[in-house]
């Protein structure tokens, strides 16, 4: 078969246009907003020359600071139960097949489906209704509730990409379930248990909505702090803030490439 | 028999914490909601745990005159149809321009495919508030379009398009434009080229093999497309409120105030159903035409 790619009977007219500008698109505010990180003005948007000073303001900004320690807290916490949850779930999943197994995998996934305002007014209205104080903790609660899909799926694609027959082997070779599941089972499916971890880390790290709603008034997260600093309008700081979030973005992003490979 | 007995009860074991965490703090929340959604709001601003009353959702169209009688108010079911027709709006967006781009991506050699992936999800992993906050920048009175405009001469004045239901669309579609891009480049990525070639050999010009053989393979990556857009943007909490400005409201909005200023759980509890079943209506009618079973991985 020839290579599509070369193909000239492939070439449909308007698609590299197209693909262009969506490209130009999707990276012009990102450039603007990178560039405009750097700008010396007190003005956001007039440029006047080139400064790295409002780094140093962002960083020495002690809200600011503790706001990123509380957010690191919840996602660490919140990607360690999820994962291990989601790590379970999804050996007792595999290749399996018994009734309510499409409930339960509906179940699972009901995070990604129920809007995310929707979860954040459920979870409130239930914290409120327990009596339970809104803090740290019930951050902690909900994110560890949403990352759970997010650190399964990846779990779940690698489990069902293995070879059965490796176990199969093992145990044929007289290792015992332990045995197999350390010495074969596990190997396997770091890349997926490491690229769900990930993947939940970053979803705790950037939410907003659901902990706009359940965090109390001591438990500001960098997004919560962010939003108010917008509220109040733009400022350089603010776009100090966003471009070095979209730096940590970037190196994920590129970490997460690296880990891909490794799957290969 | 023991054997399978013991593996049952172990794969139970390992299912178990997932379906007891998700249930009691997702699931048991979602009906709390639901029995909450019919209540009396309490005196002071809570709820009255011992009622049961449809008011709330009469409040989504009507409300009590002095007389107690029920007017009509179409307020809120403007706010509604504004959000399902931006959902719509913005899922069309996505799919014209994105349709054409993952095309494109997936006539590419292999080595630039994968760094056209890497760049579309680039912007996919960055915070929602950085990516809403670059379009203030972009859209603000003398913001960088107006500058660039009124540089060119093109315009003597700004154009005061921030806080207006066009900016939320602009928004909307770049937030979620990786959303449609990604399934239908994996839908088109595994597509057997030579069933084009053979169109060809059966006398179609390009545009007929386009849309006689291309699309239709394209079609379970475009419905997965569209229901990853749509769905979110139905509830879209961040951009109208960034971009909007607290002029052009949408149903997330309007949820947000009733926990806000005004305190009014038992209305915002309805609008979170009447929200969360438009979802499951879409969904439902997704899975019923493109997928047997919900949720299989």
């Amino acid at each position: 078969m020839t290579d599509p790619a070369k193909n000239p009977l492939f070439r449909f007219p308007g698609l590299k246009p197209a693909a262009w500008f969506f490209f130009l698109f999707l990276y012009a505010p990102i450039v603007v907003l990178l560039a405009l990180a750097f700008n010396d003005n007190q003005q956001a948007t007039i440029w006047t020359g080139f400064s790295t000073r409002w780094f140093g303001i962002v960083l020495n900004n002690d809200d600011l600071v503790r706001a990123f320690k509380n957010s690191i807290t919840v996602a660490t916490t919140a990607t360690l139960a999820a994962t291990l949850i989601a790590t379970l779930a999804a050996l007792g999943m595999n290749r399996a097949r018994f009734p309510g197994q499409d409930g339960i995998n509906a179940l699972i996934s009901l995070p990604l489906i129920v809007p995310e305002i929707v979860t954040a007014v459920a979870t409130l209205l239930f914290f409120i209704m327990l009596g339970f104080p809104l803090g740290l903790s019930t951050v902690i609660l909900a994110h560890t509730v949403f990352c759970i899909p997010f650190a399964y799926l990846p779990i779940r694609a690698r489990l069902e990409g293995m070879d059965p027959r490796l176990e199969e082997a093992a145990q044929d070779l007289y290792a015992d379930r332990r045995r197999t599941f350390l010495r074969v089972v596990l190997p396997q499916l770091w890349p997926g248990i490491i690229s769900g971890a990930m993947l939940a880390f970053i979803i705790s790290l950037d939410d907003f909505v659901i902990t706009y709603f359940v965090a109390g008034a001591g438990a500001t997260t960098l997004p919560i702090y962010i939003f108010g600093m917008i509220r109040i309008g733009i400022s350089p700081e603010v776009n100090a803030v966003s471009a070095l979030m979209l730096a940590v973005s970037i190196l994920f992003v590129a970490a997460s490439w690296l880990v891909g490979r490794i799957r290969r | 028999m023991a054997r399978q007995t013991g593996e049952s009860g172990r794969r139970a074991l390992l299912i178990a914490p997932s379906v007891l965490v998700i249930g009691f703090f997702m699931l048991v929340p979602v009906f709390i909601m639901a029995a909450i959604s019919f209540m009396e709001r309490g005196s002071g601003g809570g709820v009255n745990w011992n009622s049961f009353t449809t008011e709330p959702y009469l409040q989504f169209l009507f409300e009590r005159d002095l007389d107690d009688s029920l007017l009509l108010n179409t307020d809120y079911l403007q706010i509604f149809f504004r959000s399902i027709w931006l959902a719509v709006l913005t899922t069309l967006l996505t799919l014209a321009v994105g349709l054409p781009t993952a095309l494109y991506m997936a006539l590419q050699p292999e080595r630039r495919r994968n760094l056209l992936i890497f760049l579309v999800t680039i912007p996919f992993w960055t915070n929602l508030l950085v990516r809403n906050y670059a379009w203030i920048l972009l859209l603000r009175n003398n913001g960088l379009i107006d500058q660039v405009l009124i540089g060119l001469g093109l315009r003597s004045e700004p154009m005061g398009v921030l806080y207006s239901t066009f900016s939320i669309a602009v928004g909307l579609t770049y937030t979620f434009m990786p959303f449609m891009v990604l399934p239908v480049y994996a839908s088109l990525e595994k597509m057997d080229w030579r069933l084009v070639e053979a169109a060809y050999d059966l006398g179609a010009n390009r545009w007929r093999a386009l849309r006689r053989v291309v699309l239709p393979l394209a079609m379970p990556g475009i419905a997965a497309g569209c229901i990853l857009v749509f769905i979110p943007c139905l509830g879209a909490f961040v951009t109208p409120e960034l971009l909007g400005g607290g002029k052009s409201l949408m149903i997330g909005n309007l949820i947000q105030s009733q926990f806000g200023a005004a305190r009014n759980w038992p209305f915002g509890a309805a609008l979170s159903m009447a929200l969360l079943v438009s979802v499951l209506l879409a969904m439902m009618l997704y899975l019923w035409r493109y997928r047997r079973a919900p949720g299989g991985a």
